[in-house]
């Protein structure tokens, strides 16, 4: 079981290997890595900043109000201490305007304090949801825009992190942000008011400010590789289960659930592994940070005590000058909060970049085809080539023409490459060498979505939307339920989609669980056929369904207009335009009725086109053709005994 | 549990637990249960927290002790009084942060070990779940379970949980200290917070309903992504980027939506205490002074009392916080526990179950019927009895039921009625284990990992050597195929098979069953997608191979029923027709003599004009 728990896509080993290797200590790691991380930490939160000034602002403002306002209440505290309390005990009196002041000092310094922590916290969030919702809109535009290449070496799973885990990594530092800032403010004027009081006593109580600094340093060099590590961790974890769950089916058919969950476990525990050694490190760090202003509070005393002693300090700006340590131990903390969050964030931003700046999109052209264009569109391909893998050829020099109207077989044993085929007609991938026209037009010339316009494609393997019939069938596409009806009744879809407890608007389930495989294949048939595409590709579109339903399947695609009802019937059907001309066909098939509906039959063979004609050519000049599709037959021993028709 | 054991009707159609009807401490005390880790060491952990909050209070004590006794001594500062007491702050400082340190690190690791425990327990649950359960979830929203609803309980865990335990300790020691300089202002304090306890309950059942919301909505927001992610293809070749892309956008707004309010709410629930802050403060103030002139207090001690204050206020902030993040990760801590929470499979008898001989086995279905959840009846009454060792063909119209008896016989799902027996044994009774030993499906929908070709096969047989894997593939007539891949068994296959042609993918999950040498091999359209030579190969691989076994296949070429000892003919949920091949073909106008005209007509290429024909007759 080894191999199957120990893998690891090659796509994600190089970055891994880039910023650290796992199991090496963090000390043994490129300095220009460590250091980068604090400098870069303030880069990504500019990011956020450029963003949204204004949401930062605020919430800024509110923060501000409220560190200022917690400076004032040690203010309004030494006030209340000078002008009440002392002079209320020297003279055993006070008036009630004194103590009205003070409740109202107090409460309104607290009540400005709440709008300040509303503002702050709801604007940090708000600020925090936003740049979120921006990178994830921004990510998922480039899921959708990356070529399938891309898609083939990026698990689904790994993509869910970015999406997720990543991104909320990437802005993780905003929320501490707004307070962080807020402080400085609040530690500023503390700062200066110490400055103010006594000017030695000031400076012995800074020393906290060099120390600080220090302990980030070490923690930042220490937790940066362990946060890339944790992020990579947790999007592993995320292509495991994904993908396990994914294939549950098989899982649980071959019993294999154990090996799964060890599979899953292990990767579990080396992210347990990892936030346990970076929590050890913020472990250390946090109360590194809070203990720092106490000991700063502490030798402020010290020497305090001594100054009074000598008559150079008043015994009550040694009791201020402490207080204002200890208002500024709480701004520090704040901003080892926001400090702490960088090596998450830094690693959450860079993986999120990395999908961002991900090339190898599809380029298109402007052209277009004729709006007004009706009937099959024409179908070149001259000299194609296209691998997978440089070193294997699969097609070469294939060049293939469908006529408009006209329908042409595709025929080639497993793997010849005949949905490598369609998927170069649909432009999923473009070919190494040679070209495909329409209506003579490169297909790389075509505006976006000019293509999907006119050529619609049913793959091999049906896939459908969590949504209704109606939604997958349509695919958003404004049509009326008629038309939709037609389509389903030329993919002998009607019946069945007929008996669903909400017709049209059955939901379906995660690619269609509550379907049958040839109720999906139909779906899936379906939705090409609604958009009355001028080519049509079918690949092995009806090989989940039975003969008979297969028979009427291609009995509907031989009519002009595949949506008719039947020919006779198209007059009183709306959905019907007896004038539309029919659309060209490419069909992928092995059966001989599919094969028998082509106009014209091409096999391929070893990569290139071996031989092409009608199927009685065929079957009399190429004896591989015929093998490959007799087989049926020739393995058949028994005579074929008479059918139901013969004997009656 | 017992619920499924009960009623298996129910099991089979359950819908994955939610957890939201979970309460807190309910959530709390399963998590505590699921996790036993997490208890680990508690108590020394705690105490370590005791002492690590307790070290808080050495500062102000100082200070006002310094105040009064150091500075303000009678006859000028005591330097060496100072001096001492400040000694001994030092050493408290220092035991303060080796305690936190010693906390927060032991939080840690038993936070991660339970949360590592807990995902992997929920990862298991999720594939030990009924197929019909799993597929109530999407797997994004599933994935969100197992993985950032996890993250989300981790940092309450750490710097929650037990915080509140001890920020609760906090303010009653606050309270009994400041009592003990004055028990009038200590009252006033309280009063001056009695409003925010009174109004936590409200804010706390505002925010379990917002955080929900928001764990809810991140796993719509994983189905959104996965969803167009793994249809690539048709997504691109329909060009419908733009409303999926509106659908992810939908779902991000969502989640950013449900998140700003929660957070409205924290916001404000978290403001309430700065004010009961102030309030506290004049109070202390205005009712130290009037104290004062009847001697009760010392103006020093007002003072003290300011700091006091301060102290009763920082842990009653941390608490209302720590009340509010507890949200966010209650609600995904409810949701991975909500999986353990379903009921498991079509319960597996485990020891106490019977194991199956090993041997060709013998099927049965007694009046089997099946009906999916919420739906009508998909099986009716289905005897059927197939001999041990013979080669069963199922055939019958698209979405007659073939796949459902295909799951039912491999105990995917229990009937609603009736039983399934092996050998005798009703499946139910027969141990998991030994059930997926003998048993094998090849389900219509193959499925590959993302790895190469040997690691695949691994999943059909652990302790093949490679050998053995050419071996089979040999035996299996993909001797040639196999020789032709550049890669041979290194082969990756790409996410779920992809980078394999539809053919290949069908013929390595064919090959992983063989290795899984089962007694019992159901194969649902194994090779639809195989061309017809390939398939004829295979068919006759298959032939000698399965003898000495029992094997049902389905497929809609019906050159396999030809090749079959008996044909089972399936029409609309029932089973109308059985017998050979040749018998069945001559009883006209029966369901199978439709099909096989169909088929045979196919086969001599007059297919599609036939077909027309029929197609008339029964559209009319
Ligand atoms: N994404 C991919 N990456 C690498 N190789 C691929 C990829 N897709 C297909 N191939 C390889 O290209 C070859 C042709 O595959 P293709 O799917 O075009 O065959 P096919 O003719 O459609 O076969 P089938 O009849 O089984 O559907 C196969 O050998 C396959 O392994
Ligand atoms: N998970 C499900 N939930 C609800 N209904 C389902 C589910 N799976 C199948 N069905 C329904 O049960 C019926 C029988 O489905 P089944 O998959 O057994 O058909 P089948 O004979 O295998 O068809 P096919 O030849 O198309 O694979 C169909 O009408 C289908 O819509
Ligand atoms: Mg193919
Ligand atoms: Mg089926």
């Amino acid at each position: 079981m080894t191999q199957v728990v120990d893998r690891s896509t090659d796509a994600q080993e190089e970055p891994r290997d880039a910023v650290v290797a796992p199991g090496v200590p963090p000390s043994a790691l490129d300095p220009a890595t460590r250091t980068a991380t604090t400098r870069d930490g303030f880069a990504v939160l500019l990011v956020a900043i450029r963003r949204e000034p204004w949401v930062f602002a605020v919430s800024t403002i509110g923060s501000v109000l409220f560190g200022a306002l917690t400076v004032a209440d040690a203010w309004v505290l030494g006030w209340s201490t000078d002008h009440v309390l002392l002079p209320a005990y020297r003279d055993g009196e006070i008036g009630a305007g004194m103590l009205a002041a003070v409740v109202a000092l107090f409460v309104g310094v607290a009540l400005l304090r709440a709008v300040g922590i509303v503002a702050r916290r709801l604007g940090a969030g708000i600020m925090q949801y936003r740049m979120q919702a921006h990178t994830r809109r921004a990510v998922t535009r480039q899921y959708l825009r990356l070529p399938m290449a891309w898609h083939q070496q990026h698990p689904t799973g790994e993509l869910l992190s970015n999406a997720n885990s990543d991104v909320e990594a990437a802005w993780g530092p905003i929320a501490p942000l707004p307070m962080a800032v807020g402080t400085v403010a609040m530690m500023v004027i503390a700062v200066v008011q110490m400055l103010a009081t006594d000017l030695v006593l000031a400076f012995v109580g800074l020393l906290v400010f060099p120390a600080v600094i220090a302990a980030n340093l070490a923690f930042q060099r220490r937790s940066s590789p362990l946060m890339t590590r944790a992020q990579e961790l947790r999007a592993e974890l995320s292509e495991v289960a994904h993908e396990s769950f994914d294939g549950a089916m098989v899982v649980k058919t071959l019993g294999r659930e154990s090996e799964e969950t060890r599979r899953f476990a292990e990767i579990a525990q080396r992210l347990r592994e990892v936030n346990v050694r970076a929590g050890r490190l913020r472990a250390a760090f946090d109360p590194a940070l809070a203990a720092l202003p106490s000991l700063g509070v502490l030798v402020v005393l010290a020497t305090g005590v001594h100054r009074v002693g000598t008559g150079a300090t008043a015994a009550g700006d040694v009791v201020t000058i402490a207080y204002l340590l200890t208002v500024v131990a709480f701004p520090i903390r704040s901003l080892g909060w926001l400090l702490g969050e960088f090596p998450r964030s830094v690693v959450g931003y860079r993986r999120v970049t990395a999908v961002l700046e991900a090339d190898g999109e599809m380029p298109h052209g402007e052209s277009r085809l004729p709006a007004d264009a009706r009937g099959g569109a024409r179908l070149e391909l001259r000299d194609v080539a296209y691998a997978y893998d440089p070193d294997q050829p699969l097609l070469h020099g294939v060049t293939l023409d469908v006529a408009p109207g006209r329908t042409v077989a595709l025929v080639g044993a497993t793997a010849s490459g005949k949905s490598t085929l369609t998927s170069l007609v649909t432009r999923l991938v473009d070919p190494d060498a040679g070209r495909l026209t329409l209506d003579g037009v490169d297909l790389r010339d075509l505006a976006p979505g000019e293509l999907a316009r006119a050529v619609a494609v049913v793959p091999q393997t049906a896939f459908l939307f969590d949504d209704t019939v109606r939604g997958n069938v349509t695919l958003g596409a404004d049509l009326p339920d008629d038309a939709v009806w037609a389509a389903l009744r030329a993919a002998q879809a009607d019946e069945f989609v007929a008996a669903l407890p909400h017709g049209l608007d059955t939901r379906l389930g995660e690619r269609g669980t509550s379907l049958s495989g040839g109720q999906r294949q139909r779906l899936s048939l379906a939705r090409a056929l609604v958009r009355r595409p001028r080519l049509l590709v079918l690949d092995d579109a009806t090989s989940a369904v039975d003969p008979e339903v297969e028979g009427r399947i291609l009995a509907a695609l031989r009519r002009p207009d595949p949506l008719a009802r039947a020919a006779d019937a198209s007059v009183d059907d709306p959905a019907i335009d007896p004038d539309v001309p029919p659309p060209s066909l490419l069909v992928v098939a092995y059966r001989k009725a599919t094969i028998g509906l082509a106009d014209e039959v091409v096999h391929l063979d070893g990569g290139r086109i071996a031989a092409r004609g009608t199927h009685a050519e065929l079957l009399a000049t190429s004896p591989a053709y015929a093998a490959l599709v007799n087989a049926y037959e020739t393995a058949d021993e028994t005579p074929v005994p008479p059918t139901a028709e013969e004997t009656r | 549990m017992s619920a499924a054991t009960a009623d298996p009707r129910v099991a089979a159609g359950g819908r994955v637990d939610s957890g939201e009807e979970m309460g807190a401490l309910e959530t709390i005390r399963l998590g505590l249960r699921h996790s036993p880790e997490l208890r680990e060491g508690l108590g020394v952990t705690l105490l370590l927290a005791v002492l690590a909050s307790a070290g808080q209070v050495v500062v102000p004590i100082t200070v006002q002790q310094t105040l009064d006794r150091g500075l303000g001594a009678p006859g000028g500062p005591d330097l060496r009084f100072t001096v001492l007491l400040g000694l001994a702050a030092l050493v408290a400082v220092l035991v303060t942060g080796l305690a936190s340190y010693g906390m927060t690190s032991r939080l840690f690791r038993t936070a991660e070990s339970g949360l590592a425990t807990l995902r992997t327990k929920a990862f298991r649950h999720v594939h030990d779940l009924p197929v019909l359960t799993q597929n109530t979830e999407r797997r994004g929203a599933l994935v969100a379970r197992v993985t950032s609803d996890v993250d989300q309980v981790s940092q309450f865990l750490v710097f929650g949980g037990l915080l509140f335990v001890v920020s609760v300790g906090q303010v009653l020691v606050a309270t009994i200290v400041m009592a003990v300089y004055s028990w009038q202002l200590t009252l006033v304090v309280w009063l001056c917070f009695a409003p925010l306890f009174a109004s936590l309950r409200y804010f706390q059942r505002k925010l379990s309903d917002a955080y929900g919301t928001v764990r809810r909505q991140v796993g719509a927001l994983l189905s959104a992504v996965s969803e167009p992610v793994v249809g690539a293809g048709v997504v691109r070749a329909y060009a419908v980027q733009d409303r999926t892309q509106q659908r992810i956008d939908e779902a991000v707004e969502r989640f950013q939506a449900a998140s700003t309010r929660a957070q409205g709410f924290t916001a404000f629930s978290f403001s309430l205490g700065g004010v009961s802050g102030g309030l506290a403060n004049a109070g202390v103030i205005v009712v130290g002074v009037l104290l004062g002139f009847g001697g009760d207090i010392s103006a020093g001690e007002v003072l003290a009392f300011a700091f006091l204050v301060s102290l009763f206020v920082g842990p009653v902030q941390m608490g209302t916080q720590i009340l509010t993040d507890a949200q966010n990760a209650i609600a995904g801590w409810r949701r991975v526990l909500g999986i353990l929470e379903t009921p498991a499979d079509l319960v597996d008898p485990g020891e106490a179950g019977v194991e199956l001989p090993r041997g060709p086995i013998a099927v049965r279905f007694e009046d089997v019927g099946f009906a999916y959840p919420g739906g009508p009846p998909v099986l009716r009454g289905i005897d059927l009895e197939l001999a041990p060792g013979s080669r069963i063909a199922v055939v019958g119209e698209t979405g007659s039921g073939k796949s459902t008896i295909a799951k039912l016989l491999t105990r995917l799902m229990d009937p609603t009625t009736g039983r399934v027996l092996l050998d005798g044994l009703d499946v139910r009774e027969i141990r998991q284990a030994s059930l997926r030993r003998s048993v094998v499906l090849v389900p219509q929908e193959g499925f590959l990992f993302d790895d190469t070709i040997a690691a695949n096969l691994a999943y059909g047989r652990l302790d093949a050597t490679e050998a053995e894997l050419r071996a089979a593939a040999d035996e299996l007539g993909l001797g040639d195929w196999l020789a032709g891949l550049p890669h041979g068994l290194a082969t990756r296959v790409g996410q779920r098979g992809e980078a394999l042609s539809a053919g290949e993918r069908q013929l390595v999950a064919l090959w992983r069953a063989q290795l899984a040498d089962p007694d019992l091999l159901v194969l649902d359209e194994a090779t639809s997608a195989v061309d017809p030579a390939l398939e004829m190969r295979i068919g006759r691989a298959l032939d000698s191979l399965m003898r000495g076994r029992t094997s049902v296949t389905i497929a809609h070429r019906l050159s396999t029923a030809e090749q079959a000892d008996e044909v089972v003919v399936v029409d609309r949920g029932e089973v109308v027709q059985r017998g050979p091949h040749a018998e069945l073909a001559r009883q006209a106008g029966t369901a199978y003599a439709r099909l096989h005209a169909s088929w045979v007509a196919q086969q001599s290429g007059r297919g599609a004009d036939r077909a027309v024909a029929s197609a008339g007759t029964l559209d009319a």
